[in-house]
């Protein structure tokens, strides 16, 4: 129990963190003078991109969702592992996997030269999509999983003592329950895809690939016109704003396989046809995910001993935004859940902390620079931005984690906790602290993965020698040394699944059982 | 004395009056079918539910602004009396200081209150390795231990066995005897009270009726008393 309402405090500053930045975009914003012809088919493509990616993921999933959740098999649970990493390996790294299967030298152009067709690339719009179905497809998965697996097993017994065929469950079942969530997931990976910076900086950027993320790292790193990165930054919200009101009442990804390990027994199922459908949907997909990864991590192994001094240092700059974002986020999401829990309006607490995900990093970063401008040198505070930057965008899976987890926490324990008297920091220490430890530990884990691996701001702000270890990557890339890359992309992995895991592994360890 | 002065009480549709005096140094049970508002009126004697009016006065101190763990009272809840991740003299010893930062001479008495309740030697517990007997006994010590004048028990024992639930009804009269207690206790068991209270009080209707003494109030039950026992 705690006096006065920390989150109330905390959710000012947020709000302050949040909006002062925007303002500050949509004043700079060159007069509304309007988009040039460039401006528009960023805003196009970014759109159309977005769609495309979205409904691709979204397709695929369905028979890998499908799959799992009429199969029991014994590598299930790491499957589903599996289709939970993406969301905090590093974005970066993935393009460099992508690469090395599809790009020029590529396992794919390989095969293809091998029969005799012209090689394909990667870079483009096409590619841009390819990695986005690759981040977005298993949170697609996980997500349509979720709604399988809340199909009730009475109606399944039910179907089944009807004789239902497979064909009649989709008809009758699956595919009321897809109709209901598909348009949700659809349009959260939409609302992501939009958002979309690294991805399209290392895969796109000709006229026909660049979306507003990247205009606007255009606009500010190379013909430096402030105003017309607000202007393109100010448009940028929109579209974000806009999909995220649409998107406001649909689940955001909140865990890492909870509640998906279960199996609902099927009786319409076991023909050996759907076996094999079902066992290719879930192989695929598996190779899809796995194999540019370890033709990235296994190479990169050979060649650690080749990186550089500077890569090392970078990695260290990633270390440190990593865990101050994660400490940040997890005090902040603390003191707002519980806030927003225990008093009476703590709903306007719990809507300022989602505000962000309407936000963009380049946005944030270009307002942010907009505002540092006139009292300091912005470049010297380039790790400072970017771990507000990260803080502000962990902030809502932060608490969406822990305002459930304090919700219990109170109705279990606050009589016990009052009657005794316990307040303040002796109720933190010997009360929330323990019983949050989970949660709490998931959360940071998550912010300190998702910081580790960042590569928005940090491009936008940093002189060379500040670089953090996915903008040291993304430079090696540009400058072929693929070889490094690939082993600056195994220290990545390792920093950033190390710190989730580490996180993750502690939380769980000083939580009761 | 324990006085309820033309207290109103709400919760939802729900509408409670009492206007009673508890005497100290007794035990008093607190009897009416489910839903009557026992539990209610003891959540508001314990702080957790601001009367609609009226007010509250224990030992002649008006406490119906106070904080629950301000109140010259201790309570024993249906369950979750004990935090699980806390070992058993860590939860007793919540009830000399909630910080746990305990002296020596604090640690002797919370392990003599220990050994008192019969748990000598399981304060390294946690409370899932211990009975359901002995978490009630370490709850029950831990309200002994903090030595508050007024005892309140919401049904902590209900969750026992009949014979287990006798056992600590004993306990609880023979510490409450000897620690001079004054007890006031929900029960909707004819038999508990009988067992332990010397006076019992009936809520019926929404209105809770001064307490009796209980041998003569169940040889000539009160009308609500006689539709309550059936």
């Amino acid at each position: 129990m705690i006096r006065g309402r920390p989150g109330l405090v905390a959710a000012i500053l947020v709000a302050a963190a949040l909006l002062l930045p925007l303002t500050a975009v949509a004043w700079r914003a060159e007069a509304w003078t309007g988009l040039a012809p460039r401006d528009w088919g960023a805003l196009r493509f970014t759109l159309w991109q977005a769609a495309v990616s979205a409904a691709l993921s979204v397709l695929a999933a369905i028979p890998v969702a499908r799959a799992l959740a009429r199969r029991r098999f014994p590598a299930r649970g790491a499957v589903i592992l599996l289709l939970g990493a993406p969301f905090i390996l590093p974005v970066i790294v993935a393009v460099l996997g992508l690469v090395a299967v599809f790009g020029r030298s590529g396992v794919v152009n390989a095969a293809l030269a091998a029969v005799g067709v012209d090689p394909v690339s990667i870079y483009g719009a096409h590619g841009v999509i390819l990695a986005h179905v690759f981040f977005n497809m298993p949170l697609a998965t996980r997500l349509i999983l979720q709604g399988w697996l809340a199909i009730p097993g009475e109606r399944l017994r039910l179907a089944a003592s009807l004789g239902f065929s497979a064909r009649d469950t989709f008809r009758r079942l699956e595919l009321p329950m897809l109709r209901s969530i598909l348009p949700g997931v659809f349009l959260v990976i939409f609302l992501i895809c939009t958002t979309s910076f690294a991805v399209a900086l290392a895969l796109g950027g000709g006229p026909g690939a660049t979306t507003v993320e990247l205009a606007i790292y255009r606009a500010f790193r190379f013909d430096f016109d402030l105003g017309r990165a607000a202007l393109l930054g100010a448009v940028q919200l929109f579209v974000g704003g806009v999909a995220a009101l649409l998107s406001l009442r649909l689940a955001l990804p909140s865990g890492f396989g909870a509640g998906l390990d279960r199996a609902v027994p099927r009786w319409d199922s076991a023909g050996l046809g759907l076996r094999v459908q079902d066992g290719a949907a879930i192989v695929a997909a598996c190779l899809f995910l796995l194999v540019p990864m370890i033709l990235v991590l296994a190479e990169g192994a050979f060649h650690l001993g080749a990186l550089t001094r500077s890569v090392w240092a970078a990695a260290l700059r990633s270390l440190v935004v990593a865990l101050v974002a994660a400490g940040l986020t997890t005090a902040l999401a603390l003191a707002m859940a519980y806030t927003a829990t225990t008093w009476r309006r703590g709903g306007v607490v719990e809507i300022i902390g989602t505000l962000s995900i309407a936000a963009s990093p380049l946005v944030l970063g270009t307002g942010l620079y907009i505002l540092l401008l006139p009292v300091v040198n912005p470049v010297r505070l380039a790790i400072p931005v970017t771990i507000l930057v990260n803080v502000l965008l962990a902030l809502p899976f932060a608490l969406r984690t822990l305002i459930p987890a304090m919700r219990v926490l109170h109705d279990d324990w606050h009589r016990l906790s009052a009657s005794l008297g316990m307040h303040g920091l002796t109720w933190l220490r010997l009360v929330a602290l323990p019983r949050l430890a989970r949660p709490a530990g998931f959360a940071a884990g998550l912010t300190a993965a998702l910081a580790a691996g960042d590569l928005g701001v940090i491009a936008l702000f940093a002189s060379p020698d500040q670089a953090t270890l996915p903008l040291a990557l993304y430079q090696l890339m540009g400058s072929y040394r693929m070889e490094e890359a690939k082993a600056a992309a195994l220290v990545l992995v390792i920093l950033s699944l190390g710190l989730f895991w580490a996180f993750e592994r502690g939380g769980r360890h000083a939580a009761p059982a | 004395m324990l006085r309820l002065h033309d207290v109103t009480l709400a919760l939802g549709a729900f509408r409670l009056q009492a206007d009673a005096d508890f005497a100290p140094g007794r035990i008093t049970a607190l009897m009416g079918a489910s839903g009557s508002g026992k539990s209610t009126l003891l959540a508001a004697i314990a702080g957790f539910l601001a009367p609609v009016s009226g007010r509250i006065e224990v030992e002649g101190r008006d406490v119906t602004a106070l904080p629950p763990g301000d109140r010259p009272l201790s309570i024993l809840f249906q369950d979750q009396n004990l935090f699980p991740h806390l070992d058993i003299a860590r939860n007793v010893g919540l009830g000399l200081r909630p910080d746990l930062r305990l002296d020596r001479d604090q640690k002797a008495a919370r392990d003599a209150v220990l050994d008192k309740v019969g748990l000598g030697g399981l304060g390294s517990r946690l409370p899932r390795d211990l009975s359901g007997g002995q978490q009630s006994r370490a709850a029950l010590a831990r309200a002994l231990l903090r030595g508050r004048p007024w005892l309140l028990l919401d049904e902590p024992f209900s969750a026992l066995g009949p014979a287990l639930r006798a056992e600590m009804l004993d306990l609880v009269a023979s510490t409450a005897a000897s620690e001079d207690l004054s007890v006031l206790m929900v029960s909707h068991d004819p038999g508990d009270a009988r067992r332990i209270a010397q006076d019992t009080a009936l809520i019926a209707d929404g209105r809770l009726e001064p307490p009796r003494p209980t041998g003569p109030l169940f040889a000539d039950p009160t009308p609500s008393l006689r539709a309550y026992l059936g």
